[in-house]
C-alpha cells in the first residue's frame, strides 16, 4: 500500500526535545515537572495517532533532509518501530511520575539537569524507533548515548564517575569502533542504507565478510549487552533508580536490542542470514549470554545488580528470537520488547520504592519487608512472573512464541537454553518475594505496620505491575504489531 | 561593474584596511576595530559574491590589472577556491568580533599594530587561496607568515621564543617551496599555474620535476605541521594571544593543505602526483602515524590549549592522508574536512579563549565546575568536541565518513584504523573535560542529596559568547549541508581542471 507522508513521526521525536528549553528555564519545580508530563503525554498521543494507519498496513514516512548522496535523515513508521515507540513513550509517563516521587523523596540535587537529559534521551529513543535508515538510527543511537551519560553520573561522586566512564567506553567504543566501519562497508557495498524488508546487502558480500559484518553489528550495538560487552550495564546501575528503570531496562538497552533487530532484518535480511547459516551463529552468541548472565544474577545480592544481570539475559532473548529467523521466533522477539519492558520497569521501580522508603539496596536486608510493603512486593511478584514467563503475565506470551520459534527452526538445543534460563530466572526472582513475605524480619526497618513509599513512588510500579498482568489477557496492540512485523520482515 | 572585480577586492580591501589601521593606531586607536571589521566584512562580501558567481557561471579567470597571464598575475577562481575563500574570510571575521574583548584587554597599548597585523595576515591567506601564480603565492605566503610571527610574539612571556622557533621552521618551509618553484621556472619558463600544468606534462619522467615536487611538498608539510614536522606548532599556538591562536589555528594549516591540494590538482596533476610517483602507500602510512601520534600526544597534555594544538596535528594527518589516497572520495573527504575542521578548530579555540578570559588559566584541572559558571561557553565547547569525535549530525562526522569510505575503497586499512582510533581518543579527551566541567563543582563537595545547588555564573561577555555560538551552530549547519557542499562545490572542483579524477 502507498506510504503515508506525514510530519507526525518527526513531531513525535521532537516534542520532548522542544520541552527542554522550557524545562531548563522553569523557575519552579512544579512548572518544570508539569512540562515533563505535558511533553510525555503529547509524545504518547502523537505516537498512538500513528497506530491506525500502521495497523491498516500503511507505513508513515517523512524525510527531513538529504545529507549525503543516498543517505537522508528520514523517518519511517512500520509495525516494529511503532511497537517500540509505543512501549517507550507510554512508560515515560509512568517513569516521570516515579521520578517525581523518587527525586523529591530523596531531595536529589541538579534535578533540572536530570529532567532535561531525560527528555533528550526519550527523543533519541523515539528517533531510533522511527529511523528509516541505518544512518538515522546511528545518529539517534549516539544522541542517546550522550544524553544518558549525565544521567548515569548523576551522583557525581567517584563511583558514579567510574560508572559513567565505563558506560561511555563500552557504548561509544563499540559504536565508533565497530558499527561505524560496518555501516561504511554496507554503504560501499550497496550504495544505500535504507532499511528494506529483506535487507539490502544480499549478494554483495561473501561468507567471511558477511560473518564479520554480523559480528560487528551484534557486538557493536553494545547497548544490547551481548557478552562480552555487557559490563557497562551493572556499572551504570549507579544512576538514580528511575534512570535505571526507564533507560537501563527499557529505553537504552532496548534501543540496543532494537538496533540489532533492525540490522538483522532490515540491512542483512532474514533470507540472506538463513542462506548463510548466520542466524545460528547469532543464536548461539545470544544463548551464551542468556545462560551466563542468569548464573551471575543468581549470585548477586544487590537488588539492582541482580536486575541488571537479568536484563542482560532477557535482551539476548530478543536477539535469540530474531536469530531463529522463523515467523514465530520473530513474533516472540518483537513482543518480548514490550513484555519485558513492562515487567522489568516494574521490578526497577519496586527497587526504587524500597530504597526511598527504607534506604535498603541489598536483597539479604529485605527479609520480612513484604509485610511492611505488601503492594510493592506484590508488584514485584507480578514483574518477576512476567520476566520469568509464567502465566498470568505478559511475559508468558512472548516466551511461548520464542519456544515455538525454536521448534519451527527445529533446534531443540536452543529450546533447552530458553527453558533452563526461565528456570534460572525463577531461581533468582522468586526467593526475593518469598523472603520478603515469609522470612523473619531482618531488622527493625522490616517490622511494624504497613508503611509503603510515598504515593508518587508507589503507584507507578503498581500500575505497571497490573499492566504486566493485563498484557497476558489483552496483549493487543503489541502482539498485533509484532505479528505484522514478523510477517513482513520474516517472509523470505 | 564592481562584482566583476571581486577577486581583486578580496585582497585589496583588507590590505587597505590594514594600512589605515596602522595609521589609526597612532592617531585614533578607537577606530582600529571598526576599520578591521569593515575590511574583513568587505572580504567576506567579496568571497560570498564570488561563491555565488562561480556556483552560477563556473570557474573564473581574472587578470590582475588586465595583464595577460605569462607576464601578469592571474587569479584563478574555481569551485574549490571560493569554498575555501568563504571559510577563511568568515572565520577571520567571526574571530575578530569574538576577540575584541581580549585584544582590548591584553594589547592595550598595541591595538593598532595588532589589528593591522591581524588583517594583513588574513590578506595574505586570502591571496594565497585566490592566486593562480606560483611565485605570487610565495610572496603572499610570506606576508601571512611574517604577520603571523609578530602576532604570536605578542602573547605570554614564552611567546617570543615559540614564535622564533616557528619563524625558523616556517622560513625553512617557505624556502623549500621557493626552491621548488625555482626549479619549475627553470624547467618551463613560466610561473603561471595553468601554464605550468601544460608545460610539465611532457616532463613527467624528469628527475628535476621529481625534485621540485618533493621539495615543494616537504616545504608545505613543514608549514602545515605534518607529523613529524609539527614541532613548531604546539608552542606557537599555545603561547600566542587568544585572538591570534584562534585566527591561525583554524586557518594557517588549512590554507597550507589547500595549497598542497591546489598544486596537485592544477599544477602537477593527479596523474603525476599519484599515477607516476606512487608515493601513496608511504604518505598514507605517515598520515596514519600523524593521526595516532597527534591524538596520543593530545592525551598527555594538561594545558587545554596545548591539547587542542595536538589535535590539529592529528587533523592534519586526516587531510594529508585523504589527499594521498589519491581517489576522488579521498580528496572529497580531505577537502570537506578542511572546511569542517576550520570551523571546528575555530569553535574550540574560541571556547578556550572564553575560558582563559574568565579563569585566567589554561590548565584542564581549572575547568572544574565550568558548566555551571559558563554554560554557554561550555555548550560551544561540547558541540565542537562532539564534532571532533565525529558524532552526527555535527560536520566532523561527515568528512570522517568520506575518509573512512575512501580508506576502505583504497584498501588502506591502517588509515581506517587510525581514523577510528583517533575518534576514540578524542572521545576520551573531551569527556575527560566534560566530566570535570559538569560534575566537579569548583568549590565544596558534590551535592548528593542536598537539594538544589546554585552557583554564581561568570560567563564571558556576550561579544565573546555570541560569535562562539554562531560558530557552534555552523557545525551542525555544515553537517546538514554536506550534500550541497559536496555536490555543489567539491565534486565540480575535482572533475574540472587538467587532471580531472575519475
Amino acid at each position: 500500500m502507498e506510504p503515508l507522508v506525514s510530519i507526525r513521526p518527526l513531531l513525535a521525536v521532537l516534542v520532548s526535545l522542544a520541552a527542554v528549553p522550557v524545562l531548563v528555564s522553569a523557575r519552579n519545580r512544579n512548572v518544570r515537572e508539569g512540562w515533563t508530563f505535558l511533553a510525555a503525554v503529547a509524545k504518547l498521543v502523537l505516537v498512538a495517532s500513528l497506530l491506525p494507519p500502521v495497523l491498516a498496513g500503511r507505513e508513515v514516512v517523512y524525510t527531513l533532509v538529504q545529507v549525503l548522496p543516498g543517505i537522508a535523515i528520514a523517518f519511517k513508521v512500520d509495525p516494529l518501530g511503532l511497537l517500540f515507540a509505543l512501549v517507550s513513550s507510554s512508560l515515560w509517563i509512568v517513569t516521570s511520575a516515579f521520578s517525581i516521587g523518587y527525586m523529591r523523596g530523596l531531595n536529589e540535587h541538579s534535578q533540572t539537569r536530570y529532567y532535561a537529559f531525560f527528555a533528550v534521551a526519550l527523543s533519541a529513543t523515539i528517533g531510533v524507533a522511527f529511523s528509516a535508515n541505518l544512518f538515522t538510527l546511528y545518529l539517534f543511537y549516539e544522541v542517546l548515548s550522550l544524553a544518558t551519560y549525565p544521567l548515569v553520573v548523576h551522583h557525581q561522586d567517584g563511583e558514579a564517575k567510574l560508572g559513567g566512564r565505563k558506560y561511555l567506553t563500552y557504548i561509544l567504543g563499540t559504536s565508533i569502533g565497530l558499527v561505524l566501519p560496518a555501516m561504511v562497508v554496507c554503504y560501499l557495498l550497496s550504495g544505500t542504507l535504507d532499511f528494506q524488508p529483506q535487507g539490502f546487502i544480499a549478494g554483495t558480500v561473501g561468507p567471511l565478510g558477511g560473518t564479520l559484518l554480523v559480528l560487528a553489528f551484534v557486538f557493536g550495538f553494545a547497548k544490547a549487552g551481548v557478552m562480552p560487552f555487557h559490563a557497562w550495564l551493572p556499572a551504570a546501575m549507579i544512576a538514580p533508580t528511575p534512570v535505571s528503570a526507564l533507560l537501563h531496562a527499557v529505553a537504552v538497552v532496548k534501543v540496543g536490542a532494537f538496533s540489532i533487530l533492525r540490522v538483522l532484518t532490515g540491512v542483512l535480511g532474514t533470507g540472506w542470514l538463513a542462506r548463510m547459516d548466520l542466524g545460528l551463529v547469532v543464536a548461539w552468541i545470544a544463548s551464551f549470554t542468556i545462560i551466563v548472565s542468569s548464573l551471575i544474577a543468581l549470585s548477586q545480592d544487590g537488588l539492582k545488580r541482580r536486575l541488571a544481570f537479568s536484563t542482560i539475559g532477557q535482551l539476548s532473548y530478543i536477539i535469540l528470537g530474531a536469530a531463529l529467523l522463523s515467523p514465530r521466533g520473530l513474533t516472540g522477539a518483537f513482543s518480548h520488547i514490550a513484555m519485558h519492558a513492562f515487567g522489568k520497569i516494574t521490578l526497577f521501580m519496586c527497587a526504587g520504592a524500597i530504597f526511598v522508603a527504607t534506604g535498603k539496596t541489598h536483597i539479604s536486608q529485605m527479609a520480612g519487608l513484604g509485610r511492611r510493603m505488601p503492594l510493592t512486593f506484590l508488584a514485584f511478584l507480578a514483574g518477576s512472573l512476567s520476566v520469568i514467563g509464567l502465566p498470568p503475565c505478559g511475559g508468558f506470551i512472548s516466551k511461548w512464541n520464542l519456544l515455538l520459534g525454536t521448534l519451527e527452526a527445529s533446534s531443540p538445543a536452543l529450546m533447552v537454553v530458553l527453558l533452563s534460563s526461565s528456570f534460572l530466572n525463577a531461581c533468582y526472582f522468586l526467593p526475593v518475594v518469598f523472603r520478603a513475605f515469609f522470612h523473619p524480619p531482618f531488622d527493625r526497618a522490616c517490622q511494624g505496620p504497613v508503611a509503603e513509599a510515598p504515593p508518587w513512588a508507589l503507584v507507578p510500579p503498581v500500575l505497571t505491575g497490573l499492566a504486566s498482568v493485563a498484557l497476558f489477557f489483552y496483549p493487543r496492540p503489541f502482539l498485533d504489531l509484532a505479528r505484522m512485523a514478523a510477517t513482513t520482515l520474516g517472509g523470505g | 561593474m564592481i562584482s566583476g572585480q571581486y577577486p581583486a577586492l578580496l585582497v585589496i580591501v583588507p590590505l587597505l584596511a590594514a594600512c589605515l589601521i596602522a595609521l589609526a593606531g597612532w592617531l585614533k586607536p578607537v577606530l582600529c576595530f571598526p576599520l578591521a571589521a569593515t575590511g574583513l566584512l568587505g572580504a567576506v562580501w567579496s568571497a560570498v559574491g564570488l561563491l555565488l558567481r562561480v556556483a552560477g557561471e563556473g570557474p573564473i579567470l581574472y587578470r590582475l590589472g588586465g595583464w595577460p597571464p605569462p607576464v601578469g598575475i592571474a587569479y584563478a577562481v574555481d569551485h574549490l577556491t571560493v569554498l575555501v575563500l568563504v571559510v577563511v574570510a568568515s572565520v577571520a571575521l567571526v574571530n575578530l568580533v569574538a576577540s575584541r574583548a581580549t585584544i582590548e584587554r591584553e594589547q592595550v597599548h598595541r591595538r593598532g599594530p595588532f589589528y593591522a597585523l591581524y588583517v594583513l595576515s588574513v590578506t595574505g591567506l586570502l591571496g594565497i587561496v585566490v592566486t593562480g601564480d606560483a611565485f605570487n603565492l610565495y610572496v603572499l605566503l610570506e606576508i601571512a607568515a611574517l604577520s603571523g610571527y609578530a602576532l604570536i610574539a605578542m602573547g605570554s612571556p614564552r611567546a617570543p621564543l615559540a614564535s622564533l622557533n616557528y619563524l625558523f621552521m616556517g622560513t625553512i618551509g617557505a624556502t623549500f617551496y621557493l626552491l621548488g618553484v625555482g626549479i619549475l621556472y627553470i624547467q618551463t619558463g613560466t610561473l603561471n599555474m595553468a601554464d605550468l600544468a601544460l608545460r610539465l606534462a611532457p616532463l613527467h619522467g624528469s628527475p628535476a620535476l621529481l625534485v621540485a615536487f618533493l621539495v615543494i611538498i616537504v616545504g608545505l608539510w613543514l608549514k602545515m605541521a605534518f607529523y613529524p614536522l609539527h614541532g613548531w606548532l604546539p608552542g606557537a599556538y599555545t603561547y600566542a594571544p587568544s585572538a591570534a591562536s584562534s585566527l591561525m589555528a583554524p586557518l594557517t594549516t588549512k590554507v597550507m593543505i589547500y595549497v598542497m591540494i591546489r598544486l596537485i590538482l592544477s599544477v602537477f596533476t593527479p596523474a603525476y602526483a599519484f599515477g607516476v610517483l606512487k608515493l601513496e602507500g608511504l604518505v598514507v602510512w605517515l598520515a596514519s602515524a600523524a593521526i595516532v601520534a597527534g591524538a596520543v600526544m593530545a592525551l598527555a597534555q594538561r594545558d587545554l590549549k596545548k591539547m587542542l594544538t595536538y589535535l590539529i596535528v592529528a587533523e592534519v594527518g586526516y587531510m594529508v592522508g585523504g589527499v594521498w589516497l589519491g581517489t576522488k572520495t579521498g580528496l572529497t573527504g580531505a577537502i570537506l574536512h578542511l572546511i569542517n575542521d576550520a570551523a571546528m578548530t575555530l569553535t574550540l579555540f574560541l571556547a578556550a579563549a572564553n575560558l582563559v578570559f574568565r579563569t585566567k588559566s589554561r590548565r584542564i584541572e581549572d575547568l572544574k565546575g565550568s558548566f555551571a559558571r559558563m554554560p554557554w561557553t561550555m555548550t560551544g565547547l561540547a558541540a565542537a568536541g562532539l564534532a571532533v569525535i565525529g558524532v552526527p549530525p555535527f560536520c566532523g562526522f561527515f568528512s570522517k565518513w568520506y575518509l573512512l569510505q575512501a580508506a576502505l575503497e583504497a584498501g588502506q586499512y591502517q588509515f581506517l584504523a587510525a581514523l577510528l582510533l583517533s575518534s576514540l581518543i578524542s572521545a576520551v579527551l573531551f569527556f575527560r573535560l566534560f566530566e570535570a566541567a559538569l560534575f566537579e563543582p569548583a568549590g565544596g563537595k558534590p551535592g548528593h542529596g542536598r537539594g538544589r545547588r546554585e552557583e554564581g555564573m561568570a560567563e564571558a561577555p556576550p561579544s565573546m559568547v555570541i560569535p562562539l555560538l554562531v560558530a557552534a551552530a555552523s557545525l551542525v549547519a555544515m553537517g546538514l549541508a554536506t550534500r550541497l557542499i559536496v555536490q555543489g562545490f567539491i565534486l565540480p572542483a575535482l572533475s574540472g581542471g587538467p587532471g580531472g579524477l575519475s
